[in-house]
């Protein structure tokens, strides 16, 4: 029989509410464990200290992970030997998480078999984010180009009394003579006009 | 030709200009290398990539291979400073809160003068100096630590020491989270721009040679690529003797200021590059000499004194044993540097450490053709550091 195992502490640095729960979520499918969310930048590394967990789970495009390297710092002979990343034994686990880009703050000693389960699901987790981050970043940049688009047509037409698929069809003949991208010619529509008018 | 693909990571900041120009420029083209760049949220995050093989190289602060090396910080991956990229560089500034009660106090803000700089900003100061640095490990920490202790301040026990990346020091200064800073430019002067703060010190002040940045790269990456290691010096060294120009400072202005790399109006960038400091929102401007040095008096020479002063300050703040401390300066390679820029026959100078702080005037030093001058490197105190000691 296995032994009842005290529940692991963890951390979880995240600003943005709806992604903690997420996080917290999958967390909870790996075990029980007692998880906390720090969404304050402001002294994080003493919010973390007092908390004193096990493991301390980080977005690794956060700019406040910096300020985790107290942590490091803080493992005297007397202080809670806090913050290693992820376990060293495990390469492949280590780079899978930096691919996923999720940082984690393990203590020194804990058992491998312990940190895996959970690294698993926050791996899972954060590729998740960086997709949906990817898929964002895309969809706002259409958008935009969208929007230029249509005001350049809309310039065109009436400086040249063209139709609205003739202006269309101007933008992508002078695009492509030139080698240049639909959204940059637009670009350089609307600043010239802004410029003449 | 083929270009062999090389990753590299920065940090937004003035002195990541080698990495930037040796892309831009085409000196890592005529090396064979297809540079590619990626900006870093934070300095663990790049130190991680580079330990973990994400990329092959990156803008390292000098301080951060040695701590690897005694085995401080979250990884424990060995890194190597193959050159240094850039000499000084930071600034030191106080909130305008501070800066007025200073003022009111009779201090005159010379941006030169750490003996007068010191007292003045402690007895302005109510309880603990809470100051923001970027990084733990960091020349910044180094030189706070130097500068107030030699002025009999406690360090670090006497500073309330804030870790803040540098794109947000000025917002924490605006938070009212932090009194004063040292931090990398551009950063220090986008808190005076926004009128939060005002510069008191530029580094070189404290020390007149600190090695800065450094270029860093996995031991065991030099070890199986030496090819690529040397020919990444080698367009480094080009990029920086490039940035040593100063006809070149307005167009390494315009190319850092771009999107993708500072996205900081170049007249701002300018101003580290040029030494030309505005040091207060209502625009005083000051003159400081050798503000930044990419190239000149051997800048981009790694010293293994260097990292012998960087790794006996670390161990002696962390408790650990000085021999821990000598083994961690081999991290400094002065010889691959020596390697890599032979075909270039650039002068090296023949030691690969010197007395830290024991050069008072630019002078000249035994060399491969005997024309090596190696600039002043002066400690403000006068203190000179013996590696072999």
């Amino acid at each position: 029989m296995v032994a009842m195992q005290k529940p692991l502490s963890i951390v979880v640095v995240e600003q943005d509410r709806d992604r903690a729960l997420l996080i917290v979520d999958s967390l909870r499918d790996s075990g029980a464990h007692d998880i906390f969310v720090v969404s304050e930048e402001t002294a994080l590394a003493r919010r973390i200290k007092e908390r004193n967990p096990d493991i301390v789970l980080v977005d690794m495009a956060s700019p406040s992970r910096d300020m985790l390297e107290e942590l490091t710092m803080a493992s005297g002979a007397t202080e809670r030997p806090v913050a290693m990343f992820v376990d060293q034994s495990d390469d492949g686990l280590t780079k899978a998480a930096i691919e996923a880009g999720v940082s984690a703050y393990v203590v020194d000693g804990l058992r491998p078999e312990r940190i895996k389960p959970i690294m698993d699901a926050a791996i899972t987790r954060f590729h998740m984010f960086q997709r949906m981050r990817t898929e964002l970043e895309a969809t706002k940049k259409a958008l935009e180009e969208r929007k230029v688009i249509d005001r350049a047509k809309g310039i065109l037409m009436k400086a040249r009394k063209i139709d609205e698929d003739e202006a269309y069809a101007l933008m992508r003949k002078t695009a492509m003579a030139q080698g240049r991208k639909m959204a940059d010619v637009a670009e350089a529509i609307v600043t010239a006009a802004g410029l003449l008018s | 030709m083929s270009l062999a693909q090389l990753k590299a990571g920065f940090i937004p900041l003035v002195d990541s200009a080698p990495f930037i120009v040796a892309k831009e420029l085409g000196y890592a083209e005529e090396e064979g290398l297809d540079l590619q760049l990626a900006k870093a949220p934070s300095w663990s995050t790049l130190r991680d990539w580079v330990a973990m093989g994400q990329i092959d190289a990156a803008h390292m602060l000098s301080p951060v291979p040695v701590a690897a090396a005694l085995g401080l910080g979250g990884i424990a991956a060995r890194l190597n400073a193959l050159s240094v990229l850039s000499v000084n560089g930071n600034v030191i500034g106080v909130s305008t809160a501070l800066a007025a009660r200073m003022r009111d106090a009779g201090y005159r803000f010379d941006f030169a003068d750490p003996k007068a700089a010191g007292p003045a900003l402690m007895a302005a100061v109510d309880g603990r100096l809470r100051i923001g640095v970027p990084f733990p490990f960091s020349m910044h920490a180094e030189l706070l630590y130097y500068w107030l202790g030699a002025i009999g301040v406690q360090t670090p026990q006497g500073l309330d020491v804030r870790t803040i990346p540098p794109p947000l020091m000025a917002e924490a200064m605006a938070r009212g989270e932090i009194d004063a800073f040292c931090v990398g430019e551009p950063w220090g002067s986008i808190a005076v721009e926004t009128g939060v703060g005002a510069l008191l010190l530029p580094g070189n002040a404290i020390w007149a040679r600190a090695p800065e940045k450094v270029l860093a790269v996995r031991e065991s990456w030099a070890e199986e690529q030496p090819g690529l290691a040397r020919s990444l010096v080698r367009a480094m060294w080009q990029a920086g003797r490039w940035l040593g120009q100063p006809d070149n400072l307005a167009t390494a202005s315009e190319i850092l200021s771009r999107t993708e790399y500072l996205d900081i109006s170049a007249e701002v960038l300018e101003r580290a590059l040029s030494g030309r400091m505005v040091i207060s929102p209502e625009g005083d401007l000051r003159i400081c000499e050798g503000f930044i040095a990419f190239h000149a008096g051997a800048a981009g020479f790694p010293w293994r004194s260097q990292a012998a002063w960087i790794a006996e300050r670390l161990a002696a703040r962390m408790g650990l044993d000085r021999s821990a401390a000598r083994e961690a300066a081999q991290v400094f390679r002065a010889d691959i540097y020596r390697q890599a820029l032979a075909p270039l026959h650039v002068d090296l100078p023949g030691a690969s450490e010197k007395l830290e702080g024991a050069i008072t005037v630019p002078t000249e030093v035994a060399s491969a053709s005997g024309t090596l001058i190696l600039a002043p490197d002066p400690f403000f105190d006068g203190q000179i550091f013996d590696p072999s000691a």
